[in-house]
């Protein structure tokens, strides 16, 4: 077993793996890590299966002292990673040796890293997960749903030995301007032909109100003309509009069920890739049909 | 009935069987949560239950939109509400009281009835399960007497105790776990709602049916159940 000491930590330093299923229909809420491509890649790079439990690293305020001589790997956002010191690029496996620190400065690039270990950190499984939830006190080192705290000891028990990178072609590339994915939903029809052609036609940005829950977007105000509506289960991505106009994106620790009307939902790409933008980023918009976004997503998934 | 599957998101479906909340509708829920259960198999990611939808996420590495479209189609052909897929029925006891339940002096002006005859009347119904939502194991019940109904509070507190027993509207429900709330509360259960150690994990379940019992201080402490006054709490 091999073992790294946390020496700095901050609330939004959580153990996360795929998320928490099977049991939505309780109430409980998917969780898991909010840039799964991330964090399959820093899986992908020790050769462990992709949904393994991993750090997720918000914003930096990280840091982690190596017990023994550890192989590791990093992907997703650049917290100006250091290794005493030195830079470390994310994207790629690394030794850290014993005695060294790995420390996270502050976001330069994307706002989430994804930091795994051999085999995936050691993690008690709670209602199948070992995904964090804060709010509903599930998954984390102890599974009471804490955050990652200063003085706590990662382990973990894989091998792996080469340090290899991720193509450079193959990683997302969290610069991009390109617009989100939004898979349509059965309430499109209902809002406004002004808010349809605003949603798809002006910029959103990021608010500062964001969290594992739901990012909120600014902008137009956009109508919606239905009935209410009854709450009904919410899929992960989902762009529901409440009574003020100004869409929310839901991510992995929404609620089960909630009666806002929809947009639709953003692809599994295209919510990774919301999930890397600080707020104040602005986003654009893209319609996409159902079937068309699943055979993008079976052939993003050949990448791994 | 009158059956859609629509579009939620790229690997998820919703299945709409009603356009109403009633009672009457959770027979029909529960069998074509079983029948999509067994024709979805290990294909099935989660199957989140509401009110009059079933939302249906499967494995899109194993099935295409239209297959999971035609499973789906499959799973309601001939399909009648079955007796055999019942609920169970739960029995919670309640100590109603003005210290751990302040509304209940709001809703009795509200009704014109007694606080006495509010509680009588609140623990008189066998309600349904709807849904559960909100937190783990928060289940959404109904339907309370139109006399007792009332909105949400304009300001939720920012906790609510673990038992809390409330109404909203014509819907009723007790919180699991300490969390921020609106609803009117009235009393409150020694009942663990939600236990990770449990088979099931949540007391309560789509579709069984409850009914409150009141209680005394003494038996609700007996019971396991924390009395402190909502106040002290906050």
């Amino acid at each position: 077993m091999s073992r790294l000491t946390i020496e700095a930590s901050t609330p939004l330093c959580l153990l996360q793996d795929a998320g928490r299923f099977g049991v939505r229909h309780l109430g409980v809420t998917q969780g898991g890590a909010a840039d799964w491509c991330s964090m399959s890649w820093a899986n992908w790079l020790l050769g462990n299966r992709l949904d393994v439990p991993v750090i997720e690293i918000t914003l930096g305020g990280f840091a982690v002292i190596a017990e023994d001589d550890c192989l590791l790997a990093l992907a997703g956002a650049d917290l100006g990673a250091q290794i005493d010191g030195q830079p470390l690029a994310p994207w790629r496996s690394f030794r850290l040796g014993k005695g060294q620190k790995l420390l996270f400065t502050q976001p330069l690039l994307g706002a989430r890293a994804y930091l795994a270990a051999p085999g995936g950190f050691e993690a008690p499984k709670v209602l199948g997960s070992s995904a964090t939830v804060v709010r509903e006190e599930f998954g984390g080192l102890d599974g009471l749903g804490l955050p990652l705290a200063k003085g706590a000891a990662l382990s973990y028990r894989g091998e792996s030995l080469c340090v290899r990178e991720v193509p450079v072609d193959s990683r997302p590339d969290l610069k991009s301007n390109a617009p989100l994915d939004l898979v349509l939903g059965a309430q499109i029809g209902q809002f406004s032909g002004q808010s349809l052609f605003d949603v798809f036609n002006s910029a959103w940005t990021l608010d500062s109100r964001a969290d594992r829950m739901g990012i909120r977007l600014l902008g137009k105000t956009l109508q919606y003309q239905g009935q209410p509506m009854i709450s009904e289960g919410i899929p992960l991505g989902a762009v529901q509009v409440p009574p003020d106009g100004q869409p929310i994106v839901l991510l992995n620790d929404r609620q089960t069920i909630g009666g806002y009307p929809r947009l639709g939902a953003l692809t599994p790409v295209a919510l990774a890739r919301l999930a890397q933008c600080l707020p104040g980023a602005q986003v654009r918009l893209r319609p996409v049909v159902q079937d068309v976004a699943h055979r993008e997503q079976i052939k993003y998934l050949q990448r791994f | 009935m009158n059956p859609r599957i629509e579009v939620v998101a790229l690997d998820c479906l919703m299945l709409r069987l009603f356009d109403e909340i009633a009672e009457a509708n959770m027979p029909w829920m529960l069998a074509a949560s079983e029948r999509l259960r067994a024709a979805f198999g290990e294909q099935l990611i989660d199957l989140v239950p509401s009110y009059t939808t079933l939302m249906v996420h499967y494995d899109l590495t194993s099935l295409s939109p239209s297959q999971a479209r035609e499973l789906i189609a499959e799973a309601l052909s001939d399909l009648s509400p079955n007796a055999r897929t019942a609920g169970q029925c739960h029995v919670l006891p309640v100590w109603y009281d003005l210290s751990v339940g302040p509304e209940l002096s709001l809703l009795a002006e509200r009704s014109g009835l007694a606080v006495a005859e509010v509680i009588r009347r609140h623990s008189a119904r066998e309600y349904q399960v709807f849904a559960l939502g909100f937190a783990p194991g928060f289940a959404f019940m109904g339907l309370v007497e139109e006399i007792l109904a009332a909105p949400r509070l304009s300001t939720p507190r920012k906790k609510v105790a673990a038992g809390s027993v409330g109404i909203a509207e014509r819907q009723t429900a007790a919180y699991p776990v300490v969390s921020p709330g609106g609803w009117n509360l009235i009393g409150r259960t020694p009942a663990k709602l939600f236990d990770r150690n449990r088979d099931g994990y949540s007391l309560m379940q789509p579709g069984d049916t409850v009914r409150f019992e009141a209680v005394s201080r003494a038996e609700f402490v007996n019971l396991g159940g924390d009395d402190t006054p909502l106040e002290v709490q906050a």
